[in-house]
């Protein structure tokens, strides 16, 4: 079967040179970065090799990168690090839930928690972190971009307000690298969250990067390995990995790939927007990573249809991929002020770097007709057309 | 629903035994449901595999009188994993698909209801009425299949003479589970294929093991499956206490059918019709319970002479292999799960009552519970009963 796959912010396939450059550290070559002989220096260089890659795609010092197992933990470490009880945290409704559910989890431990509102823009609103501000803060964390939806959050001007009022600014950047430029200096965060299988690197690696000066608290305890960051012998395969994919998505963004993934998701957002009536997309009306797209159907189950397209051989999600099967609809729409029935009847498309034309004109083709032929065995689709006109267009 | 009855002569299961249609089967993770992937898989068909999330069991875990770490049948993460196993050995792709809103409404909270209301529910029955039979086999539609199979035993065909689908107890008489489907719509019937109808239980064990499904030898669900250990009575405490709401009051007395108070009861939702343990009151002969009034909270208890009765009232009908019952008619009246039907006559005595009355007298009939009438093997409906006003 033809399958194509659009659902990048899930995970995205290994580059080949990204796996070729892994691949001798399975095989050829091996050695413990702390050790002192022959293949314990080759390790470390390695190891350092891929940390001034990170460093570069970041804007930041080596010394200021460290290797994780990923977001979930470069996430974890961020909030617990730096946070005590009696200290207040501000972060918004629509994180990650590797954000989420450990700022949860802080609040159980006596810390203040805001989680600010979000309109229908999808945008958390730089007023809103600086009304939150209490003599406590400790820490601000706020996502570059939405992993559902893909908004672009206000980071920059969020830096600002943190270094004003003097707290520290973490920002899950996992779903921005590789589609948009980054540069720790112009966000002025402290604390940066970075996952390698979102860029087309190995699962299981990340990196956080922390501020010179900023000492958040390990997670993990051990050995003295990431200067006494993070213990536990380095995932070599793993790091020098990330670093490979660190330098292509640095490359990627620098070489108008943004500009073709743009025009790509905004054709098939068009494109099938066009073919359906009483659809929409959410979060237009801010700026977005260029490979996502989250649109809305009325009058169908987006469960049934992710089947559906999947069995047709098209890859898409009905939310986060960690939330599929759940009872819940999607926190970030909800969050958004979309009722129920309609976050239930919302897809996400995601691209990777690889997408093509052909593609796009593959997804056209299938999910009108998909759509159609679920609401045609619709009860409430079929009640509802009877009544009303139908209406297309872009809305929340 | 809308009564779009296939007809015969284009009927999808016509054509089964030479064309390969796309099927969607329904997936418990248990041996028989399995069992009937590997079978229609072997008969070329494509499969897709579904197993409905109706039921989270670590919602009520901990609560009141609910065990911290519990081991439901339903919906576990282990049968949903084992279910995803036998998918991926058949290599059929197999999604999860939630339908856990519906259950609660159309099933727990009306089980819920019923208790409180002295009756004693059937949550199986409204689930195949309401989940299984409807939701799952729109879900099976919405992605493509034509059909959807479950590991039901039961046989369902088509009758050329009355032009009706029915539903006919299967080759395994003591795995007949014909009474927990009378509610199917002759639409629902159309589209459903029971393939181990014409097999016994000991068969489809044989069957799985030869289909080497890693499933062969794992025990059969007896209880309903989301109260684990089957307290429902625990089950209704912590689930009133997790939506909020307070067990209404309905302790009372005990009663005999002489009108004397022979104790004092704690609610009505803790008796079933039949009943003999718990009850509290000593006497030389066993008591039952007979009655349930849920207006004075009253608990009738008697003889097992006197739980017997001559006639049933059942409601909500649903004819199968009859259009609608038009003059009475000589059946067999099964009035619960583990009951031999019994010989009785019905008729209709509303626009959807029928009145049955049995040959010989029945023991412990009991409000809440379904009354399916069988012809032979054929179920000609069923329908739920209520209390002899």
């Amino acid at each position: 079967m033809h399958r194509v796959y659009m659902d990048a912010n899930a995970t995205t396939p290994l580059a080949p040179e990204v796996f070729a450059v892994m691949r001798l550290w399975f095989t050829e070559q091996f050695g413990n970065a702390s050790s002192i002989h022959f293949h314990g220096q080759r390790a470390r260089a390695a190891v350092e090799r891929a940390r001034d890659q990170v460093a570069r795609l970041l804007g930041c010092r080596p010394a200021e990168v460290v290797f994780t197992s990923g977001g979930t933990e470069g996430d974890n470490l961020a909030l617990t690090g730096v946070l005590t009880p009696g200290d207040h945290l501000i972060t918004s409704s629509i994180e990650h839930h590797a954000v989420l559910h450990t700022a949860e989890r802080l609040q159980e431990r006596g810390i203040d928690v805001t989680f600010l509102p979000i309109d229908g823009s999808g945008a958390v609103d730089p007023g809103d972190v600086r009304r939150a501000l209490r003599p406590n803060t400790q820490l601000i964390s706020v996502m570059m971009a939405n992993n559902e939806i893909g908004t672009l959050q206000p980071v920059a001007q969020i830096g600002v307000i943190a270094r004003e009022a003097d707290v520290y600014f973490h920002t899950d950047a996992v779903q921005a690298v590789g589609k948009v430029p980054i540069d720790v200096k112009a966000i002025d965060c402290d604390l940066l969250t970075v996952s390698g299988h979102k860029f087309h690197g190995p699962q299981g690696t990340g990196a956080l990067y922390i501020r010179r000066g900023t000492h958040p608290v390990p997670l993990i305890f051990g050995g003295p390995q990431e200067r006494q960051r993070r213990a536990g012998t380095e995932n070599l395969p793993g790091i020098v990995g990330l670093g490979q994919a660190a330098e292509m998505a640095q490359a990627f963004v620098a070489g108008g790939g943004p500009a073709r993934l743009a025009a790509l998701r905004d054709r098939l957002e068009q494109g099938i927007l066009n073919r359906v009536a009483e659809s929409g997309v959410y979060g237009a009306a801010s700026p977005r990573v260029p490979n996502t797209t989250n649109l809305w159907f009325d009058h169908l189950e987006g469960e049934a249809l992710v089947i559906a397209l999947d069995l047709k051989g098209l890859a898409v999600s009905g939310g986060s991929a960690c939330m599929s099967g759940a009872t819940e609809p999607s926190h970030v729409l909800t969050a958004m002020g979309v009722l129920p029935e309609r976050a239930r009847a919302s897809l996400r498309f995601s691209l990777d770097t690889a997408a093509t034309d052909a593609d796009v004109d593959f997804a056209i083709d299938l999910v009108p007709a998909a759509i159609a032929h679920l609401r045609e065995l619709s009860p409430t689709y079929n009640r509802a057309t009877k009544q009303e006109p139908a209406a297309s267009g872009i809305a929340q | 629903m809308i009564d779009t009855v296939t007809n015969p002569k284009t009927d999808p299961r016509r054509a089964a035994a030479t064309e390969p249609r796309t099927i969607a089967v329904a997936m418990s993770g248990g041996v028989d449901s399995s069992t009937v992937a590997a079978m229609l898989q072997a008969e070329g068909h494509t499969l897709v595999g579904l197993t409905m999330q109706l039921w989270n069991q670590r919602r009520l875990a901990g609560r009141e009188g609910m065990p911290e770490e519990v081991q439901g049948r339903c919906c576990s993460v282990d049968d949903v994993y084992d279910a995803r196993r036998v998918a991926e050995r058949l290599g059929i792709p197999y999604y999860l698909v939630n339908h856990q809103e519906r259950f609660e409404r159309d099933v727990v909270k009306p089980f819920v209801a019923e208790y409180l209301a002295g009756r004693t529910p059937i949550p199986c029955s409204l689930c195949n009425n309401h989940l299984k039979f409807d939701q799952l086999l729109l879900t099976a539609r919405q992605i493509g299949a034509e059909l959807i199979a479950t590991g039901h035993y039961a046989r369902n065909e088509y009758d050329e003479a009355s032009g009706r689908w029915l539903l006919k107890r299967p080759a395994d008489a003591s795995k007949d589970q014909t009474y927990f489907l009378f509610g199917l719509t002759q639409e629902q019937l159309a589209h459903t294929l029971f393939p181990l109808g014409g097999y016994t239980k000991p068969e489809v064990r044989e069957q799985a093991r030869a289909f080497d499904l890693g499933i062969a030898t794992k025990p059969d669900s007896q209880e309903i499956c989301f109260i684990p250990g089957g307290d429902y009575k625990r089950f209704i405490d912590a689930y009133l206490d997790e939506q909020g709401e307070t067990m209404p009051d309905s302790s009372g007395e005990l009663v005999t059918t002489a009108g004397t108070v022979a104790g004092h009861h704690e609610g009505i939702h803790q008796f079933t019709v039949g009943q003999r343990k718990g009850l509290g009151v000593a006497s030389p002969s066993p008591l039952y319970v007979l009655s349930i009034d849920p207006e004075s909270h009253r608990v009738t208890i008697g003889s097992e002479d006197e739980l017997l009765t001559r006639t049933l009232t059942a409601r909500q009908l649903n004819w199968i292999s009859v259009a609608d019952l038009t003059a009475p008619m000589r059946v067999r009246v099964k009035v619960r799960h583990r009951h031999e039907p019994a010989p009785a006559t019905i008729e209709k005595t509303g626009p959807d009552e029928v009145t049955a009355t049995f040959d010989e007298p029945v023991r412990a009939v009991t409000p809440g519970q379904a009354a399916v009438f069988y012809q032979e093997d054929v179920v000609v409906g069923g329908g739920w009963i209520v209390a002899d006003s």
